[in-house]
């Protein structure tokens, strides 16, 4: 048991390691965004991917939603989602978010006692809101960087610093020591289609909002991974702005936007020219 | 083509209807209290209407265009998308770039009020110095299964009131990941080419129903 645990994380190693020796061969100098210089794999991977979820992934999804039972769903997604809250627990901790972990660990206590094994989520109910943390965050709270963006086989949108974390992230997972291994295999297969159904109202809402949808989901996905190690400050750390829990300040916000006009003078009635805009336009 | 002009217009007049009417009040409200006010209306109005509960997508625009395009400033949302690009469009080449940008927005965002059922929206503090012109509001959106949906927008303190430029949903924010669309779509076509390509991805989404899943 012990040995196929471990077989399976040195062969994640293993993965990621050949995908980054692939990668380093094609990395382009292109004109591309400066994040994604391995945009040419990563596109290719993305059309793999997307092809996986057209024919298998999202119809199962899709009919997983519309035939269960809603309480089932919600059951299916508490019980992973309730594994998933220990290795959470142990990932605020490392951030040094005492608190958060705590919360998270009183959640998994809460929840697999009461919550009969994780079913219901009742910790939430009680005021304990559900965290999401893996090892790939807590480097970024140690403050190593995001690297450039990549696209993994299967798994979808990561970075090479998450690609590292992803074998421990792995092997922190309850589930994967689950015996027999038949069982096993089906909550993963069932787990990845509850995760799939969770977001499809999203995803074919991604589909009718973006342009190109490989550089929309890149460069939301960068943004969300970004904020959510600064835990939903946003820009605020990266801008060098002081790190507490408000809201962005004016400055901040000024210096998120490049090339901004400013406030637009609003038509009809009058035009007034906006304090911004004159400010800007007036000679200093 | 004609649902999207019957949109244009109806916006238009909402605009305008806005402008005349409501000019005067909303300059006083504060930016967290407009944005509360108008989420408030919004998730109210789509949970107790059927038709809305249903996808009537026309209902939905009425909706977005009545309570919310008033308070969005689309034409610096669209500026701040196209970034360096957008000195060098023209004003009409501007004025349509932000016309159809709004018309993808409405559609977009009507898919998504079509799905609002038992989601709570929860405000945060907002910490701004009362002289501030823009200010970052920040609320959650509370929903059955899984963790907290984060829902932040900055607005800009403007002659008529407080408005929207920019929304961050699930840690994104608008304009930063639509910059990169535009951006590629522009050095490929030019401003034109974006222009035309969202009038065709506005086309698309005006004749389908709003409810993809349900349709299947």
């Amino acid at each position: 048991m012990n040995t196929t645990s471990r077989g399976r994380a040195l062969r994640a190693i293993a993965l990621t390691l050949a995908v980054g020796a692939t990668l380093g061969g094609c990395a382009s100098t292109g004109g591309g965004n400066p994040r994604d210089p391995f945009e040419k794999f990563n596109r290719a991977m993305f059309s793999f991917n997307d092809t996986v979820d057209q024919v298998a992934l999202k119809p199962a999804a899709t009919a997983y939603k519309k035939v269960l039972p809603g309480f089932v769903q919600t059951g299916v997604s508490n019980f992973f989602g309730n594994l998933s809250d220990l290795w959470t627990g142990a990932n605020n901790l490392m951030q040094g978010k005492g608190g958060d972990g705590m919360s998270d660990l009183t959640r998994v206590a809460l929840n697999s006692t009461f919550g009969i094994l994780g079913l219901l989520d009742i910790a939430s109910e009680a005021g304990l809101p559900k965290h999401n943390e893996d090892f790939g965050q807590t480097l970024g709270a140690w403050g190593v960087a995001s690297g450039p963006y990549l696209m993994l086989p299967l798994l979808g949108p990561s970075t090479v610093r998450d690609t590292l974390a992803l074998p421990l992230d792995i092997k922190a997972d309850p589930w994967a020591y689950k015996e027999p291994v038949n069982w096993r295999n089906v909550g993963i297969a069932v787990r990845a289609v509850d995760q799939r159904a969770a977001v499809l109202d999203a995803s074919n809402l991604m589909e009718e909002a973006a342009l190109d949808r490989y550089e929309f989901i890149r460069d939301g996905f960068l943004q969300r991974r970004e904020s959510r190690i600064q835990d939903g400050g946003g820009l605020r750390k990266l801008k060098g702005a002081s790190r507490d829990d408000g809201p962005a300040d004016a400055k901040s916000i000024k210096a998120a936007y490049a090339d901004d006009p400013g406030p637009s003078a609003v038509p009809a009635v009058e035009t007034i020219v906006t304090p911004a805009a004159s400010s800007e336009a007036a000679p200093k | 083509m004609k649902s999207i002009k019957q949109l244009i217009a109806a916006a238009t007049m909402a605009l305008s209807a806005s402008a005349a009417f409501a000019a005067p009040a909303p300059a006083s409200e504060a930016p967290d209290a407009l944005v509360k006010r108008i989420s408030a209306e919004v998730i109210d109005t789509a949970k107790s209407d059927k038709d809305i509960q249903a996808g009537n997508q026309q209902k939905i625009i009425d909706l977005v265009d009545s309570k919310i395009l008033p308070y969005v400033d689309f034409q610096r949302m669209t500026a701040l998308a196209a970034g360096r690009f957008w000195r060098d469009a023209t004003p009409d080449q501007q004025k349509q770039l932000a016309e159809q940008f709004r018309t993808l927005l409405v559609f977009t965002y009507s898919g998504a009020l079509s799905q609002i059922k038992n989601e709570t929206v929860e405000f945060k503090p907002m910490r701004a110095d009362p002289a501030d012109t823009e200010v970052e509001v920040r609320s959650q959106v509370n929903v059955q299964r899984g963790e907290p949906i984060q829902l932040n927008y900055r607005l800009s303190k403007t002659p008529a009131g407080w408005k929207i430029f920019d929304i961050n949903v699930l840690g994104a924010w608008l304009v930063e990941t639509y910059k990169g669309n535009f951006a590629a779509e522009i050095s490929k076509t030019g401003v034109d080419g974006l222009i035309k390509k969202l009038a065709e991805r506005n086309k698309q989404l005006a004749n389908k129903p709003l409810k993809t899943t349900a349709a299947k």
